[in-house]
């Protein structure tokens, strides 16, 4: 170790560079800490993310933004609503009112699921929760056509309102399974978007189908 | 340890206290009780010798336990009691981590066997199409072993059809499910026959002897379903009985046979055959009729009633008995107006 022995530091060399390192992007969100807003931005935020996805489905162009952000908020408010919608539609409305709201949410859920592992299976390139989050919020016309057939059915149970609630759920699930086809059917191979399609035009059509057979008591 | 030398039914109990004793016969028969410590035998031990054994054994363990909670307090001080208590809460959070990580890995091999079904569903839309048309064109060759797809997404598709349809059905013949739900029962059916069938086929395949996969078996029967999807799908809507034997036994007569002729060119005997096809003919048509008359309109179990007296059992059972029974008095009372 003898060497070392002059092998010293002076203290006039100033040591020199950098300790921080640089952020790159400088978002507004991590500016400042979003605990210290007031609640109404921060619900306010999360409520226009949302409701900028519900027009992107209404007129669905081929942007990203439904698939990069994705959040499950829009579909459980949707899901929810046309179970509370369905409830009490058949005969014995006190003994079937229970398992109604329990069969919508499942249907909706566990066909969504599948046909997001039938969609990965198949080779595509979405993932789990982007294909929940497009196919929960393509279910919005759907619970538009709910809301037509209730008002309907308060004017009367006739024929006629029978083929106007025809013609509109017809028409409302064509555009859901357009809508999430468009969403969902660019992310696999060329040649198999039918494989994947007909299981999104089964599950809006069991929904659209439930939605048709309601009767109130 | 307590051991019992000799046999004989005079068997004087030993006193359980103390361990180092030797007591003599208690009667005249023979049986000396030897105190035999070291010996393992205790088949004739007495019920305190069981516990004074166990007790010995508790106070072996504790010992083991304190030796090694002390070779782990060798690196750390001394902690008496609260050392020990550490030492265990150190030790069932480790565990408790352990078990965690366990469950993660498990759930996450679990996600990645998802690609353990990819090649199940490497498939085109048109050789769906060829397979769903295939399906009801028995072949002819039975001499030869038919080749069988093992592909899982036209199966996996049909039974989810099959589920719609019957949702359908339900729905029309307003059956009312009181423990469940429509969709329960539906998914429920149809998955049922689907993998249950499939399994117990394979199984007698298994002791047929005969050449096929499970995932053979499930593709085979999956692409069976096709016939009943389009009878049921026909016989929901338009309502005769006569319309639906003409389709069971034409549309789900040939799928039958396609499954029975791909099945039996890839058996050999005639017993083994005639046993595996048998069974699944058997199921797969009666599966059909099963779901025809489950979910029945009962508008035609009334149309029926008009020609005759007696109502078909099976319309009953599908419906609430009060409406059913306002209806067999309104048909009767015209009945009996119109004879009148």
């Amino acid at each position: 170790f003898a060497g070392l022995a002059d092998v010293s530091i002076s203290e006039d060399i100033p040591v020199e560079g950098e300790i921080t390192v640089p952020v790159g992007s400088h978002s507004p969100d991590e500016d400042y800490s979003t605990l210290d807003e007031p609640v109404r931005e921060t619900i306010m935020r999360d409520l226009k993310a949302v409701g900028k996805k519900f027009v992107h489905v209404m007129y669905p162009k081929k942007s990203s933004a439904l698939l990069r952000d994705w959040d499950l908020w829009g579909p459980l408010v949707l899901c929810v609503s046309l179970a509370l919608m369905l409830q009490g539609g058949s005969a014995d409305s006190k003994e079937d009112g229970g398992p109604q709201f329990a069969e919508v949410f499942v249907i909706i859920w566990f066909g969504a699921v599948v046909i997001t592992l039938n969609s990965k299976l198949l080779g595509g390139t979405i993932s789990f929760f982007q294909s929940l989050c497009v196919l929960g919020y393509c279910v919005l016309p759907l619970t538009v056509a709910m809301l037509v057939c209730r008002l309907v059915l308060l004017a009367g149970s006739g024929t006629v309102s029978f083929i106007i609630r025809l013609i509109v759920v017809v028409a409302m699930f064509g555009w859901s399974t357009l809508a999430s086809t468009a969403f969902l059917a660019d992310s696999q191979p060329p040649n198999r978007k039918a494989l994947v399609v007909y299981p999104i035009f089964l599950f809006y059509f069991v929904i659209s189908w439930m939605i048709l057979t309601f009767t109130p008591q | 340890r307590w051991g019992r030398a000799g046999g004989g039914g005079s068997g004087g109990r030993a006193e359980p206290s103390g361990r180092r004793r030797c007591l003599a016969p208690a009667q005249g028969g023979g049986s000396a009780v030897i105190d035999m410590e070291n010996m393992d035998d205790t088949s004739g031990s007495s019920f305190e010798d069981m516990g004074e054994m166990h007790q010995r054994m508790k106070e072996e363990e504790e010992e083991e336990e304190g030796e090694a909670g002390a070779a782990e307090e060798e690196d750390g001080e001394f902690l008496g009691m609260k050392g020990l208590r550490g030492q265990l809460g150190r030790q069932v959070a480790d565990q408790m981590w352990q078990v965690g990580k366990r469950q993660a890995s498990r759930a996450f091999s679990l996600y990645a066997n998802i690609d353990i079904l990819r090649p199940y569903f490497d498939v085109e839309p048109v050789q769906v199409r060829a397979r769903l048309l295939e399906s009801m064109i028995p072949v002819k060759m039975i001499n030869f072993p038919q080749k069988i797809a093992g592909e899982l997404y036209g199966p996996l598709m049909l039974v989810f059809t099959l589920v719609a349809i019957l949702l359908h059905g339900m729905k029309t013949s307003d059956t009312i499910i009181r423990e469940g739900t429509l969709m329960g029962t539906a998914i429920g059916t149809c998955f049922g026959y689907w993998l249950g069938v499939s399994s117990f086929i394979y199984f007698l395949a298994y002791l047929c002897n005969a050449q096929i996969t499970m995932v053979q078996m499930l593709s085979l029967l999956g692409y069976g379903l096709f016939g009943h999807c389009i009878t049921l799908f026909v016989t929901y809507n338009i309502h005769f009985h006569s319309l639906f034997y003409i389709f069971w036994l034409g549309v789900g007569g040939l799928s039958t046979l396609r499954m029975v002729a791909v099945l039996v060119s890839r058996t050999v005997g005639h017993t083994q055959r005639l046993i595996l096809c048998g069974t699944l003919a058997a199921l797969h048509m009666l599966f059909l009729l099963y779901l025809h008359f489950a979910y029945h309109k009962v508008v035609e179990g009334i149309l029926d009633t008009l020609e005759g007296p007696n109502m078909p059992p099976f319309q009953r059972v599908a419906r609430d008995i009060p409406v059913v029974s306002n209806a067999v008095l309104n048909t009767t009372a015209k009945a009996i107006a119109l004879t009148l």
